[in-house]
């Protein structure tokens, strides 16, 4: 811990401007954090649009979901010697259907449904991963390695994203009325199945593409806290996208940034900046924030005091 | 323009009834909310669909909708399919207030603005007739002045009628209201009834479930009375009677088993008053279960 403090005050000690300046700006001078920041910031923007929706639908639970579920995928892919994000997607959008089937059949709730399906998931690749021989880093997948990422893994980071990135786009407002409002979507003659399954799979195709930079354990975050921080602070839509990739791109930017100097996990650290932003909006938010919403009672509590008395 | 088949002019000259022919409907809690239901709603009419809480409202409302496929039987629009009549954007639908989420960052104008999609190319960009339309049915309902408030920021009446406006841009044929009188203070419920009046008068037809007993008779041409299965069917005058509706409300089962219609679905709202089916024990089973669960 007095480590660590030092190595974080020890520069701002040092008398030399120069020095500090040189402190600052080093990270930006290794290949391999130039790499991490703009593919964090990538994937940050990816997730953040994506999140807006998973957000409003109330599908967090099954991010949460999808993202242990590729995990057979990853290491399933390594064994064939295909690409891993493509096994990452069968199995990923392979556990969305197989809840939705479960679902169907029997009379459990959708969390217990969730629950049992992504977990066994989940084993069944730990088994797997223990078992087949590859040159798999377990705790690289469940934590991420953006530092460390492969010129190879960049693309396919970058055919995910922008698949993702450009689905949701051309759908946008198809996706957003079937969050809002899926019967009115069916009442005007559209397929909402497709949707559903559209929604989905874009899921699991970002879920692909945050694979690397925060792993399949802090992914949901990834995906839930910007929209959630987005969404305590506005009440457009196009405004809660645009605060949500803003909130995001920056927490992956300082994220990756801090996680140089702290010599700290970089998922990590990116999540731990997220979940500031997100306590400072629910703190301080204009509208929804804790401390407007108590001024706001008190304010209208005063009002009608006021009135009461008048009327007296 | 995938979904902009059926021309606005076409459809104004024609009114669309609704036929649902024998629909039964059982939920996989094996509930049983629907029997046997068959009746048919007349074009250009306004239709109250009057039944207790948990008699099926709902269900035949969401089976019209084609929300959920019932078990047995099938709705038409006239001889048009669910699928191609909502394709035509012939239905239109005013959900409960409760089956709306509030707190959606959604804009008034961009609710009534989701009534065009269906006739909007896959990128719903909005044409200036679109944006046009829109403005024309706030300002309908009157609304206009709030436009760009966020869903939630409404009352009870203003989020009835932000809701109606998108039924209108919709400019579905056939609307079906679900319970747009709760909530809603009278001055609102007088001005939604004069709209209604209003569209049936320009050869919509109008399907409006509520509990709200007293005002049916104001401005319901004709009445469906529903508990479990169509109990009666037929005008205002002839079937909203006390005796009909200690029927549907008192809940004893009259013993007379549904006979199975030849009759044409014009022929078929206009059953008698009295006419009646069982309501097999339909309710009794939910509560012996929880013991060995």
């Amino acid at each position: 811990m007095s480590g660590l403090l030092l190595s974080v005050l020890s520069p701002l000690l040092a008398v030399s401007p120069e020095a500090a300046w040189n402190w600052l700006i080093e990270p930006f001078q290794l290949g391999f954090m130039i790499r991490a920041l703009w593919v964090s910031a990538f994937v940050g923007t990816v997730c953040a649009v994506l999140s807006c929706y998973i957000t409003l639908k109330g599908w967090s639970l099954m991010g949460d979901a999808v993202s242990h579920a590729v995990v057979p995928g990853v290491v399933v892919a390594y064994a064939l010697g295909l690409p891993f994000s493509l096994g990452a997607f069968v199995f990923g959008f392979g556990a969305t259907v197989a809840i939705g089937y479960v679902k169907a059949k029997t009379r459990l709730k959708e969390d217990a449904v969730i629950g049992v399906i992504f977990t066994g998931f989940f084993a069944f690749g730990l088994v797997l991963a223990t078992k087949i021989p590859s040159n798999i880093d377990l705790f690289h997948i469940l934590f991420g390695n953006v530092l460390g990422i492969s010129t190879q893994d960049i693309i396919q980071t970058l055919i995910a994203g922008f698949l993702t990135l450009a689905i949701i786009l051309l759908r946008r407002k198809d996706l957003l009325l079937f969050c809002f409002d899926p019967n009115h979507a069916k009442a005007i003659g559209l397929n909402t199945q497709l949707m559903y399954y559209t929604l989905l799979s874009v899921l699991a195709l970002t879920i692909v593409t945050a694979l690397q930079t925060a792993g399949i354990v802090l992914v949901v975050a990834m995906l839930v806290t910007p929209g959630a921080t987005a969404y305590l602070l506005t009440d457009r839509f196009d405004r809660m996208l645009m605060i949500s990739v803003a909130s995001s791109v920056s927490s992956c930017l300082f994220g990756t940034y801090f996680s140089y100097h702290l010599d700290a996990s970089t998922g990590g650290c990116i999540v731990v900046m997220m979940t500031l932003f997100f306590m400072t909006a629910m703190a301080f938010g204009p509208k929804y924030g804790i401390l407007a919403q108590h001024s706001q009672r008190k304010f209208n509590h005063d009002e009608n005091k006021k009135r009461l008395n008048e009327m007296s | 323009m995938p979904f902009a088949t059926a021309s606005a002019k076409n459809m104004d000259k024609s009114a669309y009834g609704i036929a649902v022919d024998n629909i039964s409907v059982t939920y996989s809690n094996s509930r049983l909310a629907l029997y046997n239901a068959s009746c048919y709603v007349k074009p250009g009419t306004i239709t109250g669909l009057v039944g207790p809480n948990g008699g099926g409202k709902s269900t035949l409302f969401k089976s019209i909708m084609g929300f959920l496929s019932p078990n047995q039987g099938r709705v038409h629009i006239d001889d048009i399919s669910i699928e191609k009549a909502q394709k035509q954007q012939l239905m239109a639908y005013v959900p409960q207030a409760d089956e709306v989420d509030w707190n959606f960052p959604i804009s008034v104008y961009d609710v009534v603005m989701m009534g065009r999609y269906g006739y909007m190319n896959i990128f719903r960009i909005p044409s200036r007739k679109d944006r046009r339309i829109v403005m024309d049915s706030l300002e309908r309902v009157g609304m206009s002045e709030f436009k760009n408030r966020q869903i939630g920021e409404l009352s009870g009446g203003q989020k009835k009628r932000a809701f109606l406006a998108r039924a209108l841009a919709q400019q579905g044929k056939v609307i079906l209201l679900d319970e747009p009188f709760t909530g809603v203070d009278v001055k609102t419920e007088k001005s939604i009834v004069n709209l209604l009046l209003q569209l049936r008068d320009e050869g919509h037809t109008v399907l409006v479930s509520t509990h709200d007993l007293a005002s049916i008779s104001t401005f319901c041409d004709r009445v469906i009375l529903l508990n479990q299965t169509i109990l009666a069917a037929g005008t205002t005058a002839e079937t909203f009677t006390e005796e009909n509706l200690a029927m549907t409300f008192g809940g004893l089962p009259v013993s007379s088993l549904p006979s199975k219609t030849n009759q044409s679905p014009e022929d078929r709202s206009d059953n008698q008053p009295g006419h009646t089916f069982v309501q097999a024990k339909v309710k009794a089973p939910s509560k012996s279960h929880g013991v060995d669960a």
